[in-house]
């Protein structure tokens, strides 16, 4: 499908409306998903959708309109609706105009024809090697494996014209003993050739086995080891709450540059270009993606922008706007934190009385200018003495300052995972890789 | 409203088209859903107008049962080659995932869906002239900034949705939803302190199915002036004590409560493991139903639904064609019932309870709730509670909310508590946040409020499945009070 065909009709049609500018972004998506529970699969589902993105703009007005269809009166209404928006409106001291083109990053690796075009036979044995490695282990097999691409165009009367095509490959499983234990895996890519069902399932299903018989704990502080799955909700919550620019012009947001948030072994950063992450080359303004540094070594450093929020600043947006209308502002999509010297084995090795924790789930902020989150843990969650599990303990609730977190890790692992995390539940392809980290001290409520 | 009307067929062409290959395919049962959708949205950003926006969907979206299970494939074209290459994909889908099934698939009767539903609505939001929204959000908004907010947010929407579902049974239903929300926040910083006081609800307001009348009756311009003080009279109040309290809940956040420890939990489809991997399961496991379980004291009586005027998760039928209806899920504190599907229902030997729905054309139906709501109990009002509270906190408005995966061990926090002292509402306190286990909760309630404060907040995005959907969804509730509550952690 010729996207740029559909969207320069946008434009000219438009300007034939009495536009001074206009930006049409149009995306495609055909994704499919096979998802199962119990062992068997109980939801196969696959969609062909489409969406034209027109911001209209009249002088210092602008208004936006959306549409799901391709034909002539779909697109005619399509502008007819954005200019009536535009025109209902009182002209804006605030609005930044549309974006200059600018350097798009040259992106390699964003988009696999395996995956794009994978059946559902293909899904179909993949997660087959996911339940094989649970009935192995005894145990029940839940999760979903969605495979898709999506093609994103944004031209506009500035002279902005990006376009590409990304894949996703997304598997994440849940296992669950009939000793009560669970445990999790999940991987993203961009090729469907990178994701190992069988290992996955292994990892799971030896997670569910070693959580079963869990004993309670008493709340209080401990040390913890964070595995990746745990450390990237870190991230997505403190990028949501803080590195997004809104946040921080809207008073709301903790990050102020120079300010400590992390001890000295934390680095995170944003790059859409990088092929270790589902890579982008530009945003939903079609700005090319820059990469932009939040932590360094423990310090605020960065913030992410899109064209309002970098006008505001008096600088140019770094290429991290959502799709409009987005009352959320820029976020992080595609961040990353810096590796460090310990296996696993040595970040659990050095927890004396401590706790593994897997992940965590259902967090939110309860004070995002704190940086103050509550959540549970969930899918395996070991009790270590003198460095060794001795036992798997029962999920427990905390609210702490995911700041407090990153001041106190002590250790980081070598190796990441590159996961979706909260971009899994949510339209937006994002992602994000991290690290195990060792913590001082984490306190759990119960 | 009530169900009536005769279809009008004009969907019949795409319909039939996509029944027939299905069928042709190999569907023992397939049912289609014709959905077009538009939305219109204005947001106002501290005295700016920051969007005003429209967007409109269209597609079909096909089910089959075939092989023993469901295939669904869902398209945004009308054009013949479309709709077959969906209901053949459709039928694909589910001979694929056939194979791996350890659990035959049995579906529950259900008459033969027909007729037509509509909204109540008394003045049409997309026929308004959109500069009267504007302005109207834009005076509202004006009105949050007192001294000290250093921003506001005011937001209205209005989603309009044509349905059409026909299935090989011969069933054809026309619908047509109009829901409308809107809502104001005010925001005050003072170092590291940030405050929050939104009317009658953040996160995009509260919604209904009606039309702009509901918009007007909020009176948001009225509110604003107390939200913006508010905000920043938190900045300084005191912090809410830790310990056990006595707490009488206000709708803003039992709503909330309902939603997230009752609703969820009474989800089937999770009680048999089909969110394990996302949403998560329930504690409230089939068996207890036959045991029956105490979940709440006895003046806790829950209910789905989906008959309620202007709820917003009413409907005539449901995405499977089940006509709408009320279940008791919990009565007199008992386990009574869960919501269901045709697929699930007959697991605990009952027929569908009629609480299946789809985001869109383009997601497949799932359990959802319709509006889950807790009955009130006559003889005291929401004053009278708080009269008869010697000494307790009056909380207000969801501010952060979190619970696990089986909807046992939840945290909520609330914009503002009120003390009260010798059955009188005092001064305000900040950060609030109890936590608690569900059936501990609900059977520490020792006071319903009676029908006099009965609101229906509703939820516009209640997410469950993969892909992600979001539903629109109702909570009928009038305050309660609650003893022992675990306050504290939200520091």
């Amino acid at each position: 499908m010729n996207l740029e065909r559909y969207a320069d009709r946008v434009l000219e049609t438009a300007r034939r409306h009495g536009a001074t500018d206009a930006e049409v972004s149009v995306e495609a998506r055909v994704a499919a998903l096979t998802r199962f529970a119990n062992s068997e699969i109980h939801q196969s589902v696959a969609e062909d959708t489409v969406r034209v993105t027109l911001r209209y703009v009249h002088g210092r007005r602008y208004g936006m309109a959306a549409t799901g269809r391709l034909d002539d009166a779909a697109l005619e209404s399509l502008v007819e609706r954005a200019s009536a928006n535009a025109r209902s409106t009182a002209e804006s001291d605030d609005w930044p105009g549309l974006p200059e083109p600018g350097p798009i990053p040259e992106v390699t690796g964003a988009y696999a024809a395996s995956t794009g075009e994978a059946t559902a036979e293909r899904r179909v044995e993949t997660v087959r090697e996911v339940v094989a490695a649970a009935d192995a282990a005894g145990v029940a097999a839940f999760g979903s494996f969605t495979t898709g691409a999506v093609t994103t165009a944004v031209i506009s009367t500035r002279g902005v014209r990006a376009v590409q095509t990304r894949s996703d490959a997304w598997l994440v499983t849940v296992h669950m003993s009939p000793g009560g234990g669970t445990g999790y895996a999940e991987t993203c890519a961009v090729d469907v050739a990178d994701v190992d069902g069988a290992a996955l399932g292994r990892e799971a299903a030896g997670k569910a086995r070693a959580d079963d018989h869990a004993v309670d704990l008493a709340p209080g502080e401990y040390p913890v080891v964070l595995e990746e799955y745990a450390v990237v909700d870190l991230l997505a919550k403190l990028g949501r709450c803080g590195f997004n620019a809104l946040a921080a012009q809207e008073g709301q947001s903790f990050a102020a540059p120079g300010l400590r948030v992390a001890s000295d072994l934390v680095t995170v950063w944003d790059d859409g270009t990088d092929p270790a992450g589902l890579p982008t080359a530009f945003d939903h303004e079609g700005v090319g993606k820059e990469r932009v540094s939040l932590i360094d070594r423990g310090r605020c450093v960065g913030l992410v922008h899109d064209t309002r929020t970098a006008a505001r600043a008096g600088i140019r947006s770094t290429g991290h706007a959502l799709p409009a209308p987005n009352p959320v502002g820029p976020l992080p999509t595609n961040m990353f934190m810096a590796p460090g010297a310990s296996t696993r084995e040595e970040l659990v090795g050095r927890l004396d009385r401590g706790l593994l924790v897997t992940r965590f789930y259902y967090t939110n902020p309860v004070n995002p200018k704190r940086g103050i989150v509550t959540g549970v843990t969930r899918d395996g969650v070991f009790l270590v003495e003198h460095g060794e599990i001795v036992s798997p303990v029962r999920d427990l609730r905390f609210s702490v300052s995911y700041l407090d977190v990153l001041r106190g890790v002590a250790a980081v692992g070598k190796e990441r995972k590159t996961l979706r995390g909260w971009y899994g539940g949510v339209s937006v392809l994002g992602d994000i890789t991290v690290p195990a980290v060792l913590v001082d001290s984490f306190r759990f409520s119960g | 409203m009530e169900p009536h009307g005769t279809p009008t067929g004009a969907m019949r062409e795409i319909t039939d088209r996509a029944l027939d290959t299905a069928v042709s395919a190999g569907a023992d049962y397939a049912d289609v859903r014709v959905v077009r959708r538009v939305e219109e949205s204005v947001t106002v950003r501290t005295g700016r107008v920051e969007s005003i926006a429209s967007d409109e969907s269209e597609g079909v979206g096909v089910r089959v049962f075939a092989y023993g299970a469901w295939g669904f494939a869902a398209t945004h074209r009308y054009d013949a080659d479309a709709i077959d290459r969906a209901a053949a994909e459709a039928v694909r889908l589910a001979k694929g995932a056939a194979p791996s099934l350890r659990r035959r698939v049995s579906l529950a009767e259900r008459p033969r869906a027909y007729g037509t539903y509509a909204t109540p609505v008394r003045e049409d939001p997309f026929a308004l002239p959109l500069e009267v929204k504007v302005a109207d959000l834009l005076d509202a908004d004006a009105a949050l900034a007192v001294p000290g907010v250093v921003s506001t947010a005011s937001t209205y929407a209005a989603q309009r949705e044509w349905k059409t579902f026909a299935a090989t049974d011969g069933s054809l239903t026309e619908q047509v939803f109009t829901h409308v929300g809107a809502g104001i926040e005010a925001h005050a910083v003072k170092g590291s302190e940030h405050q929050r006081r939104s009317y009658p609800e953040a996160r995009g307001g509260r919604w209904q199915q009606a039309g702009y009348e509901f918009i007007r009756e909020l009176d948001l311009k009225g509110n604003a002036a107390r939200c913006g003080g508010e905000a920043v009279a938190l900045l300084t109040a005191p912090p809410c004590p830790e310990g056990p309290a006595t707490v009488v809940i206000d709708p803003s956040q039992l709503y909330l409560q309902i939603h997230e420890s009752c609703g969820h939990a009474t989800e089937l489809d999770r009680v048999f493991g089909a969110e394990a991997s996302y949403a998560g399961t329930s504690f409230l496991t089939a068996g207890l139903l036959d045991s029956r379980f105490r979940y709440g004291s006895d003046l806790v009586t829950l209910v789905a639904d989906a008959t309620v005027p202007g709820g917003p998760g009413s409907f005539g039928w449901d995405d499977e064609g089940v006509a709408a209806q009320r279940t008791t899920l919990v009565e007199n504190g008992i386990l009574t019932g869960y919501l269901t599907s045709r697929d699930t229902a007959p697991r605990i030997g009952r027929e569908s309870g009629g609480a299946v729905r789809a985001e869109s054309w383009n997601r497949l139906p799932l359990v959802r709730m319709t509006n889950v709501n807790l009955v009130p109990v006559p003889g005291m009002s929401l004053q009278d509670i708080v009269a008869d509270t010697d000494d307790g906190l009056y909380l207000t408005q969801n501010r952060s909310w979190s619970i696990d995966d089986r909807r046992w061990n939840f945290q909520f926090g609330t914009e503002i508590a009120y003390e009260i002292k010798g059955g009188r509402l005092g001064r305000i306190l900040r950060n609030p946040v109890y936590s608690g286990i569900t059936p501990e909760f609900w059977r520490s309630c020792d006071a319903v409020a009676d029908e006099r404060s009965y609101v229906m907040y509703g939820n516009p995005n209640c997410a469950k499945g993969l892909p992600p959907q979001c539903v629109q969804v109702g909570h009928g509730t009038s305050g309660a009070r609650f003893r022992g509550v675990r306050m504290g952690a939200g520091r």
